[in-house]
């Protein structure tokens, strides 16, 4: 069980991503998801576009939020933003922990999902942990209790003349939730992540539905008289 | 009803209100024989307007500061009231107008539009090419995110390779010595102010010249030398309004299901109209491993990297990328075809027509991408990256369809134009 490859993860230097399957309409995920970052994200990221008050688009009320999730902040109209000073953070971790407002946009969700998977220890590293989609990050594996500690196994065989590596995380000292219930909990962020990237992105399309099928309920009178007009064009 | 004539009347004695309505709506006459190609210059206005409208109400909430500018557009994009929307229609907008653009332009090649005697018709069109250009990359900028960074700084870098004025000609574009806060002002001034007053006019300019000499239609002939003698109007004229008013608007609705499939259901199109890395402030410690610029620029910036450097200077290639869209300037004086239409040129025209699309479209993809997308050459071609090497010869293909063709347009057999137009 300890040495069971928590995923075949890579070979060479490409890094396949793995899928993160959302579902941004299971707005309970989010709701979980949403847990997990201001427990685990918030003390060093920001998220500083997005207010605490906007998770009542998930069903939750204020008064839940104010009593669940407002630990930084005083109202609940007020943005996600930390106390941590940038200058501090820029000692400790040798960058300043980027604001996560839009990370999923600018990153994709499956790369998130991969990231926060793909952890390893590195001895090597300033913080004691490396990772597989983001080599040499500057950011410690802030989720090791939850998932353990992954050690990186490199394998390598002859294929065809050339030597081929594989890349293989393997899982030393588990943690506090089996691999199983550690993916869920990440799919759960991720997915609150790529919501707080556009928290409007559902209502989007519900409202593109029904504009589209106005159009093209318009398109019929526009088609009659143009039709009706250019009758008497020979 | 009396009381409203009486009140046209009085305008007219004081402004040419029924006059203006005549001429350029009523009594326009516009051959009858418009196809499909012959919606997107109107389709250009509605866009221009769009962008117009959408871009006063996005800089009520914008605030163009180096500082704020990033946070100002997610405050737009999640606290003001529909303000994604709007957002989204704005950047949209952009992509759409140029995809409107290229093919309110190929229509001009499709049906020699650019031909006596609409040589002045077809300049105005290019300055209003060259303004949009400009427009975009100045609104690039503005959100502020790392691909609006870097792709100023490598536009302007480009100006910093003209031989002898080049650095100091891109300090004064800048404003500063790196892209800062001093050109995020500058650049929102061009692109809310400067650039849209030119193009406004270029506009105006554009329709006057396009009303005195009357459209051309996919037939290539002048509808004006059959006139019905009595009347004096055009055999194969018929009015703007109401004929091609009622046309455009089913013209209308269709692109407008087009532009609000892109705006609800997909508004980055997987990268080409909003970038990944945009979603990334601008941070000038850290360059981008790759920097593209958005689709519409893209056939260009291949240009610029397929020409080899000279003596250490990439003038050359600042030269050619400038030279490639200039060139549309020649066009009128370059086609000495007996024929304006496609449908009456012979096989040399279309097959070079044809080459020069393939062209466009090779040049843009592989502006999109970096260099080693295909990897390289063996050594025996000096193990050049083959993305490049294509890019080249497409470059020169590119080139060739515009400095060949007095001589292929001449040489090619043309068939006889028809009296009248044909439907």
């Amino acid at each position: 069980m300890l040495f069971a490859p928590l995923a075949a993860i890579a070979s060479g230097d490409t890094l396949r991503l793995d899928n993160a399957n959302i579902d941004p309409h299971d707005a309970i995920s989010i709701q979980r998801g949403a847990r997990v970052f201001i427990n685990y994200c918030l003390n060093c990221h920001a998220a500083s576009a997005m207010r605490y008050n906007r998770l009542m688009d998930l069903g939750l009320s204020e008064q839940q939020i104010k009593e669940n999730l407002l630990f930084t902040a005083d109202k609940v109209g007020d943005p996600m933003t930390i106390s941590a000073s940038r200058k501090d953070q820029r000692q400790w971790f040798g960058v300043e922990p980027p604001d996560l407002s839009v990370i999923a946009r600018a990153r994709s969700t499956d790369w998130l999902y991969t990231y926060l998977r793909t952890f390893y220890r590195d001895e090597k590293r300033p913080t004691g942990w490396n990772n597989l989609a983001f080599p040499n990050v500057g950011m410690p594996h802030a989720l090791w209790q939850l998932q353990g500690s992954q050690v990186l196994k490199i394998e390598s065989e002859e294929h065809e003349g050339h030597k081929v590596e594989h890349r293989k995380l393997v899982l030393e000292h588990p943690g506090s939730l089996s691999t199983l219930e550690y993916d869920k909990l990440v799919r759960d962020l991720v997915n609150f992540l790529s919501y707080m990237g556009e928290p409007e992105k559902t209502k989007r399309s519900q409202i593109g539905i029904v504009v589209l099928f106005f159009l093209l309920l318009l398109l019929v009178p526009a088609w009659l008289l143009k039709r009706e007009y250019w009758k008497d064009v020979h | 009803m009396n009381k409203l004539k009486a009140l046209l009347n009085w305008i007219d004695e004081r402004f040419p209100l029924t006059a203006n309505w005549k001429a350029h709506l009523a009594e326009y006459y516009a051959p009858k024989n418009f196809n499909f190609w012959y919606f997107f210059g109107s389709l250009a206005m509605l866009v221009l307007v769009m962008q117009i409208v959408t871009g006063i109400l996005l800089t009520m909430h914008y605030k163009p500061d180096a500082g704020q500018a990033f946070a100002s557009v997610e405050y737009i994009m999640r606290d003001v009231p529909s303000g994604w929307l709007i957002r989204y229609m704005h950047s949209t907008g952009s992509s759409l107008f140029f995809v409107v653009v290229y093919l309110h332009m190929f229509r001009g090649l499709l049906y020699g539009s650019y031909r006596k005697p609409r040589e002045l018709l077809w300049l105005f069109g290019v300055l209003i090419y060259l303004c949009m250009m400009a427009e975009a990359f100045f609104g690039y900028l503005l959100p502020w995110g790392q691909m609006s960074y870097w792709g100023a700084q490598v536009i302007v870098n480009l100006f910093g390779v003209v031989p002898f004025i080049g650095p100091d000609l891109a300090l004064w574009i800048r404003g500063d010595y790196v892209i800062s806060d001093a050109t995020l002002n500058r650049f929102f001034a061009f692109h809310v102010i400067a650039v849209p007053l030119v193009l406004l006019g270029l506009v105006a300019a554009h329709l006057l010249a396009l009303h005195e000499v009357g459209s051309n239609n996919p037939d290539g002939i002048e509808i004006k030398k059959k006139k019905d003698p009595k009347t004096g109007i055009p055999l194969d004229g018929i009015p703007f309004h109401p004929y091609y008013v009622v046309k455009d608007i089913v013209g209308v609705v269709v692109f407008l299901m087009v532009f609000s499939a892109i705006v609800f259901f997909g508004p980055e199109m997987g990268g080409y109209f909003l970038e990944q890395n945009n979603f990334v402030p601008a941070d000038p410690l850290k360059t981008p491993a790759h920097i593209a610029p958005l689709w519409y620029f893209t056939p260009f910036y291949s240009i610029l990297r397929a020409v080899p450097p000279l003596l250490g200077s990439q003038f050359p290639g600042v030269l050619a990328m400038g030279l490639s869209v200039m060139i549309f300037f020649l066009l009128p004086w370059l086609d000495r075809s007996a024929v304006k239409s496609i449908r009456y040129r012979g096989p040399i025209y279309k097959g070079a027509l044809a080459i020069f699309v393939v062209a466009l479209l090779i040049l843009g993809y592989l502006g999109t991408e970096p260099t080693n997308l295909w990897g390289q050459f063996g050594s025996w071609l000096g193990g050049a990256d083959r993305a490049t090497v294509v890019a080249r010869i497409f470059t020169v293909l590119y080139f060739l369809f515009f400095l060949l063709m007095p001589w292929y347009t001449r040489i090619d057999k043309t068939k006889p134009e028809p009296e009248r137009v044909t439907s």
